[in-house]
């Protein structure tokens, strides 16, 4: 029974985490977090949807289709409502508000648009019956969602450390300013981080989907990885990972042995836990704000 | 005067009295909060279980609902606002959503998602009006004095703000303890108005709604902000049927807003009898000057 919680706790990270490493991502260049995330997850999975239903794509072309989509989306959005406040150095509050916008027109207008009934990916996309090894029921969507969120986070992973824009990135995380008087262009490598960030998002859309239902609101769910970027540490990348499997498998053995209604309430406690004994999170640098 | 009238002028008076608060916390001290809809959740439910279960009068009823809601801020902005911004709008919004979750699991005590019914209808709309004046007025004078300036201090250069001696963290947890009885004395007055309340009236719509209206109003202008909630109650009333595009244009308009004007409709601009008479000035046309 506990290692079935455990199984569960961690097919929930996976998706977690994904959106997590997004988050922290665009922190660790931007020193802001990205709040209309769920949105392109959420238009990721309408993608990964529309893809499977009406252009009847196989799996494999529309979970690429998603991840394109949702990382061209992100990079709109950035360049619609986070560039002019970047260009004039507007203060944080601004960039939420602007976050916020965007969030409410993205949700609405697929409510409009598209509706605002569930829907349910095709059930004949994959082969979803479990199995089981010793007693424990391992589900083959699980599987196959911990697998392409190991296969993405190497992928990312792989880009970030060896590629010459990756080396980009992390420069521009330690600090914009000289990245660009090194010959670094600001604008470019916030356009790749973002596409990183959204597609990333949106093959979590599109496995969340595939689990449960997808729905215009479902972007809410992105505040639980916002918190597992706490947990682990805003702005580190193994950080998110860890903090994204922590929180999925302690908020299943909370929702299974305590109550399903308090899963949430024990998130935030989780996170106003963490950020009251180590503000930096688990694995996070804390930063002094200097003049 | 119609009762429909007389209906939408308390709904415009009891936002006004929430979005006051949210101005002074977002628009002055820059502590963007996303859950103010959760702090007049906790204002409507205790005002309504102490007028409904103890028969308590009316102010008696309205002061609790007001202070309970004060004591959440200071036991929430404890831990949150010494951080940066972002865990804070996360922590109110993280709030908002598990006040929810509370309410409806308390079936005994709530009534759970169902709500409470029948609640006894005290809220007059002189009293509306009254209370309103003496908020804004109040709030007004708040932002002109010492303390309000050094609100303005902390949004502006939190940094520069401490080095000159200001405790930014007393000032912001001050303004969220103003904005969190504010939005309790709304909930209070919206649950005695309406006879009925239930968790979905508290919604993350709701906190939308309300940090457009300071958004809109002008984040550094009391009275625009003031002026915003009443045209923001009004309008929707007259424009019934674009109802379900409402919501994505209250998203464009924010981004826009961001982009193009930051600081809202009427700026840092107050509606004053002073401000009025240097607009008359300015729109008579100047007679010519004598020798």
């Amino acid at each position: 029974m506990i290692l079935q919680q455990i199984i569960n706790g961690i097919s929930i990270g996976a998706v977690y985490a994904l959106i997590a490493v997004g988050y922290s991502l665009v922190y660790s260049v931007l020193n802001f977090s990205n709040f209309a995330q769920g949105e392109i997850l959420m238009i990721g999975a309408y993608i990964g949807f529309f893809a499977l239903t009406l252009l009847n794509l196989p799996f494999s072309i529309a979970i690429a289709i998603a991840m394109i989509g949702a990382g061209i989306v992100a990079i709109l959005l950035e360049k619609i409502g986070y560039r002019p406040l970047r260009l004039r150095s507007s203060p944080l509050l601004y960039f939420m508000i602007s976050a916020m916008g965007l969030s409410i027109f993205l949700q609405n207008f697929t409510i409009v648009t598209i509706g605002p009934n569930f829907r349910t990916y095709p059930p004949d996309v994959i082969d979803t019956k479990p199995f089981s090894i010793g007693g424990v029921y391992i589900g083959r969507l699980d599987l196959m969602i911990f697998a392409i969120t190991v296969i993405s986070l190497m992928l990312l992973t792989w880009f970030i450390y060896q590629t010459k824009q990756g080396t980009a990135i992390r420069a521009a995380s330690y600090n914009m300013r000289v990245a660009s008087l090194m010959g670094i262009n600001p604008d470019w490598i916030v356009s790749i981080v973002f596409f990183l960030a959204g597609a990333t998002a949106g093959v979590g859309g599109m496995l969340f989907g595939m689990k449960y239902t997808v729905y215009p609101w479902m972007g809410i769910l992105t505040i639980k990885a916002f918190i597992a970027a706490v947990v682990g540490g805003l702005g580190s990348l193994p950080g998110a990972v860890a903090g994204a499997f922590i929180l999925g498998i302690t908020e299943t053995f909370v929702a299974a042995y305590v109550s399903s209604a308090f899963r949430d309430l024990f998130s935030f406690a989780l996170m106003i836990l963490i950020i009251v004994i180590r503000p930096g999170g688990l694995m996070g640098v804390v930063t002094q704000e200097k003049a | 005067m119609s009762t429909y009238l007389q209906g939408i002028l308390i709904l415009a008076g009891i936002n006004l009295i929430a979005v006051l608060g949210l101005s002074l916390l977002t628009g002055f001290t820059g502590s963007f909060c996303f859950g103010q809809a959760g702090f007049l959740a906790v204002g409507a439910y205790v005002s309504t279980l102490i007028t409904m279960k103890f028969n308590m009068p009316f102010p008696i009823s309205l002061v609790t609902g007001m202070m309970a809601a004060g004591l959440i801020s200071i036991l929430l902005g404890y831990p949150t606002l010494k951080l940066k911004g972002d865990y804070f709008a996360i922590a109110t919004l993280g709030f908002s959503e598990a006040i929810r979750l509370v309410i409806e699991n308390l079936d005994k005590i709530t009534g759970g998602a169902r709500g409470i019914p029948s609640i006894p209808t005290r809220t007059t709309l002189p009293l509306v009006i009254l209370i309103a004046f003496i908020a804004t007025v109040c709030i007004r004078f708040y932002v002109i004095s010492k303390h309000g300036r050094n609100s303005i201090a902390v949004r502006e250069d939190e940094t520069a703000a401490q080095s000159i001696g200001i405790n930014t963290f007393r000032y912001k947890q001050i303004s969220f303890f103003i904005n969190c009885l504010l939005a309790g004395l709304a909930g209070g007055l919206l649950a005695h108005y309406v006879g009925f309340i239930q968790p979905a009236m508290f919604g993350i719509i709701k906190s939308t709604e309300l940090i457009v209206m300071v958004i809109f109003g002008g984040m550094h202008s009391v009275t625009g902000a003031a002026l915003a909630a009443v045209i923001l109650t009004a309008l929707p009333e007259i424009l019934r049927a674009a109802a379900a595009w409402r919501l994505v244009a209250y998203g464009a308009v924010v981004v826009f807003i961001m982009v193009v004007r930051p600081e809202g409709l009427l700026g840092s601009w107050e509606l004053s009898w002073t401000s009025l008479r240097i607009l008359w000035a300015s729109l008579k046309p100047s007679l010519p000057q004598k020798r």
